[in-house]
């Protein structure tokens, strides 16, 4: 052991896991991809759950005859969509340019928007055709699953509001950088996340 | 207005509820009187309540196990006296429904408020010092991570007072738990306690991972990382990996008990024994959770009083590691008996067994370490010492049970009840007594009473052994847990000597405290001058006791395993040169936490009795709290370097004071 600092500087060949406490923009946005696994896990156990008491439909209707492929196909292109616009917008907070990304951000708004809209409408008619949550153990794991998942995209549109009011009151500091960075996997998590449910829960419908 | 809130939720009609109620309110009043007259609040809100070091959060959280053990013990020797008293004709003292609430907060309380506060409260004090860096990853969500812990324990403890706890068992298995079944307000107190404080274990162990992989010392790789940060990294991990899933099955069995679905219920093609497979896909990681950071610490103490470095260092890491991931693969052992046939039963068995190797790995290096050492006999060498005897004990039913045939004579008898208290006494009370011991002089600058220790582990240890082998034997016998009452009368004997075994324990906890205040006392006699009061090996033993807020006031380079000893050795060890002392920054006290866990608490608490209003000014608060952080620029407070100069020359006074061996006695 002996003193760092000054005397002795960190030669750049020396291997990462030996540099010593990685900086701060680092050790955030790795603090966040960990909480992005744990919340993937979570939602795990909700896929698990789902796929157990998909059959259980307990005389009710199944998810074959309730679903509509071309309304899901829709939605599912707006939250696809919309994390291309979003990855537009974290490259212009990278930029800093303000302009720019209040236009990609604005739109990945109202693609999310847009999405939570028809994922709404659907279930709405879903409950108004009887077939609502409480009808059934399949209802149950299907408003559970995807409404979590509309739950996230609802935080992350909240989220993005705030980020924006955010520049606009704080500027492109550090701060809001690593908010902004930490945003971004966020949103195209929940994508990951949708396609899942696109796969297991809609075109697995039987 | 308020909902399901009325009177008669104050078990008025309960002469044993309302005592206890008095008194806790009588201390409590008594501790904020005290507070108040001495002026203290000031002091506490500054240096505790908004403290964002991890040292400090990690004190409050071994405070808050040893306060939790008090309550869980209290249950524990309720039950032990009921089933000593009601045998043959004789009905107890305790009713049935009173009896159900109790075993669930006893097993509720001692893992989630005793056992990990405890484990976490150690991995957060001592993590960070041993990787030689100022803070954990995100200190002000350490703060957070306490007090949303803390909001979960004082929902439990309300639910003594008004209303009810569940009396479903500590895991709450449906359809017992559903509305249908159990309509009162238990186990939603249940529920809502465990998603507050599980969300602030989760917080914790993100922050603490990040922690381990992102922030060491220059010159630390893996290799050389201290064995305790290795186990609380797999502790973390695990955390990471195990957590969500309580929460979100909590999560379902909440929408089944609020919104009418069906994941759990018997009819409409509920499965209840799908929360039983995510309950225990949770549960089992839980145990290792517990008991990896245990065997962190008995590893760090085992070198330290052996003087020699840990025999098969890379073994430890690696059985740490494979321990970590096989605690994923063994969850449906804890349920055998739900009839999933013979091949996937036998799967889970053999993986279980499997466990049982690196484990046993583990128990040959500390014996191995002890083998040729220059062994000292302190209070952390006796729990470690007990420990490797108690736990063998334990992991052999362990495995015996894992035979799924076996299993199925013994499946909720009070053969499992001695197995998992043989483990988790055995394992993480001894851990978390030997690195309380270990490392309270880090912490507070003095040492404990020595004596009263050793009369400590005395107690727990022979008490352990006096409550819990009748239980085998009684569990042989077909004693099932969970019983209220026995006509076999021929069981009570044994019912007895469990009893005495309780109460040499309670001694052990009563002398616990004896040996705080006595130690106290003594302080200035028992001083550690040097920072290094053990002839420690890693970084923590380099640095004054207690350290300074900044931690570090070099950040060392680390060339070894061991690097303090190694220091020690070379002679290189020293305290810094005055001129590389700069002015430290500091992660400014945030009241964040407190707040946060204030509008958790009436959360909570609206949320169990279903008073919508007081639920929305609770969940509006904890927004606002938030929002109010996020616009916060001003995080860091500025140490001159004056001020930490300061500090090193009366350290360095100290430290010469004490290598002359003038510490005994010498008053500070």
């Amino acid at each position: 052991m002996s003193v760092a600092g000054e005397a002795l500087p960190i030669e750049p060949e020396v291997p990462l896991s030996l540099r010593g406490p990685a900086p701060l923009r680092v050790v955030a946005g790795f603090g966040f991809w960990l909480f992005l696994l744990s919340d993937i896990i979570l939602f795990a156990a909700l896929f698990a759950t789902y796929s157990v008491l998909s059959g259980s439909t307990a005389g009710g209707p199944s998810g074959a005859e309730l679903f509509d492929k071309r309304h899901v196909f829709i939605e599912t292109m707006c939250l696809l969509t919309s994390s291309v616009t979003c990855g537009f917008g974290s490259l212009a907070v990278q930029r800093a340019d303000a302009r720019a990304m209040f236009v990609w951000m604005g739109a990945t708004f109202i693609l999310g928007v847009t999405f939570l809209t028809l994922e709404g409408r659907e279930f709405a008619s879903m409950v108004a055709a009887g077939a609502g949550p409480s009808h059934s153990a399949f209802l149950s794991a299907f408003f559970t699953l995807v409404g979590t998942h509309g739950l996230h995209v609802s935080l992350g549109l909240v989220w993005l509001v705030i980020m924006l009011l955010q520049v606009m009151t704080l500027g492109f500091q550090p701060m809001v950088g690593r908010r902004f960075f930490a945003f971004g996997l966020f949103w195209h998590a929940l994508d990951i996340v949708w396609i899942g449910v696109f796969t297991i829960v809609y075109l697995g419908a039987k | 207005m308020l909902g399901r809130l009325s009177w008669s939720a104050i078990p008025f009609d309960q002469p044993i509820v309302m005592w206890t109620s008095a008194t806790v309110a009588v201390v409590l009043a008594t501790v904020f009187a005290l507070i108040t007259m001495k002026g203290g609040w000031p002091y506490l809100w500054r240096e505790w309540i908004t403290s964002v070091d991890h040292k400090r959060i990690g004190v409050m959280y071994m405070i808050l196990g040893l306060v939790m053990l008090v309550r869980g013990f209290s249950d524990a020797i309720m039950m032990r006296t009921q089933l000593a008293l009601a045998a043959g004709n004789a009905p107890g003292y305790l009713p049935p429904e009173h009896y159900d609430q109790i075993f669930s907060a006893h097993g509720t309380i001692m893992i989630f408020f005793v056992a990990m506060p405890f484990v976490v409260g150690l991995m957060n004090f001592a993590v960070p010092l041993q990787l030689g860096v100022r803070d954990v990853a995100f200190p002000k969500l350490n703060s957070v991570s306490f007090w949303l812990t803390a909001s979960g324990v004082l929902l439990v403890n309300l639910s003594l007072f008004v209303g009810e706890f569940a009396r479903t068992g500590w895991l709450a298995y449906p359809p017992l738990s559903e509305l249908a079944y159990s309509p009162g307000v238990g186990v939603d107190y249940y529920l809502w306690s465990l998603q507050l404080s599980g969300m602030g274990t989760l917080l914790a162990g993100i922050n603490l991972t990040t922690t381990i992989l992102k922030m060491r010392a220059p010159g630390m790789g893996y290799s050389r990382m201290p064995i305790f940060c290795w186990t609380a990294l797999a502790s973390n991990l695990l955390i990471v990996a195990a957590f969500p899933v309580l929460t979100a099955t909590f999560a379902m069995l909440l929408l089944d008990r609020y919104c009418g679905f069906h994941f759990f219920t018997n009819d409409l093609g509920g499965n209840p024994m799908m929360y039983v497979n995510l309950i225990w896909i949770w549960g089992h990681p839980e145990v290792y959770i517990l008991i990896l950071p245990a065997f962190g610490v008995f590893s760090e103490v085992v070198a330290t009083f052996s003087g020699k470095p840990l025999f098969g260092r890379r073994s430890m890491v690696l059985a740490t590691m494979v321990i970590c991931m096989l605690s994923f693969m063994v969850w449906l052992h804890h349920f055998f008996t739900m009839g999933a046939g013979a091949d996937v039963n036998g799967f889970f068995g053999i993986m279980t067994m499997i466990i049982a190797v690196p484990t046993g790995v583990k128990v040959f290096n500390w014996l191995f370490t002890l083998y040729g050492g220059r062994i000292q006999y302190t209070v952390p060498l006796y729990w470690t010492v007990g420990f490797i005897v108690t736990f063998v004990i334990g992991g052999m039913t362990g495995v015996l049970m894992a035979i799924p045939p076996a299993d199925f004579v013994l499946h909720n008898s009070l053969f499992l009840i001695a197995h998992f208290h043989n483990v988790a006494i055995g394992g993480v009370v001894f851990g978390a007594m030997a690195g309380y011991t270990y490392w309270f002089p880090k912490a507070f600058g003095f040492k404990l009473n020595e004596r009263l220790g050793k009369a400590v582990f005395w107690c727990w240890f022979i008490g352990f052994y006096l409550a819990f082998m009748p239980l085998y034997a009684l569990g042989l016998m077909g004693a099932t847990r969970r019983m209220q009452h026995y006509s076999n009368t021929h069981w009570q004997p044994l019912m007895l000597v469990a009893l005495a075994g309780a109460i040499v324990i309670l001694l052990g906890i009563g002398l616990t405290a004896l040996q705080l205040i006595v130690s106290i006392r003594q302080r200035h006699q028992h001083r550690d001058q040097t920072g290094d009061p053990w002839n420690g090996r890693t970084l923590e033993w380099s640095m004054p006791s207690p350290p300074p807020a900044w931690n570090f006031t070099e950040v060392a380079t680390v060339r070894e395993t061991d690097a303090y000893w190694h220091s020690k050795q070379s002679g290189s060890a020293s305290s810094p040169s005055s001129k590389a002392i700069v002015d430290m920054h500091l992660p400014r006290n945030s009241p964040v936490g407190i707040f946060l866990a204030f509008f958790a608490v009436i959360l909570g608490f609206a949320l169990i009795w279903r008073i919508d209003w007081l639920a929305g000014i609770g969940l509006i608060g904890a927004i606002v709290v938030v929002l109010r952080e996020a616009w916060k620029t001003d995080l860091e407070v500025r140490v001159p370097a004056e001020e930490v100069m300061a500090f090193e020359r009366v350290h360095g006074t100290r430290l010469a004071a004490g290598r002359e061996g003038l510490t005994p006695g010498a008053r500070s």
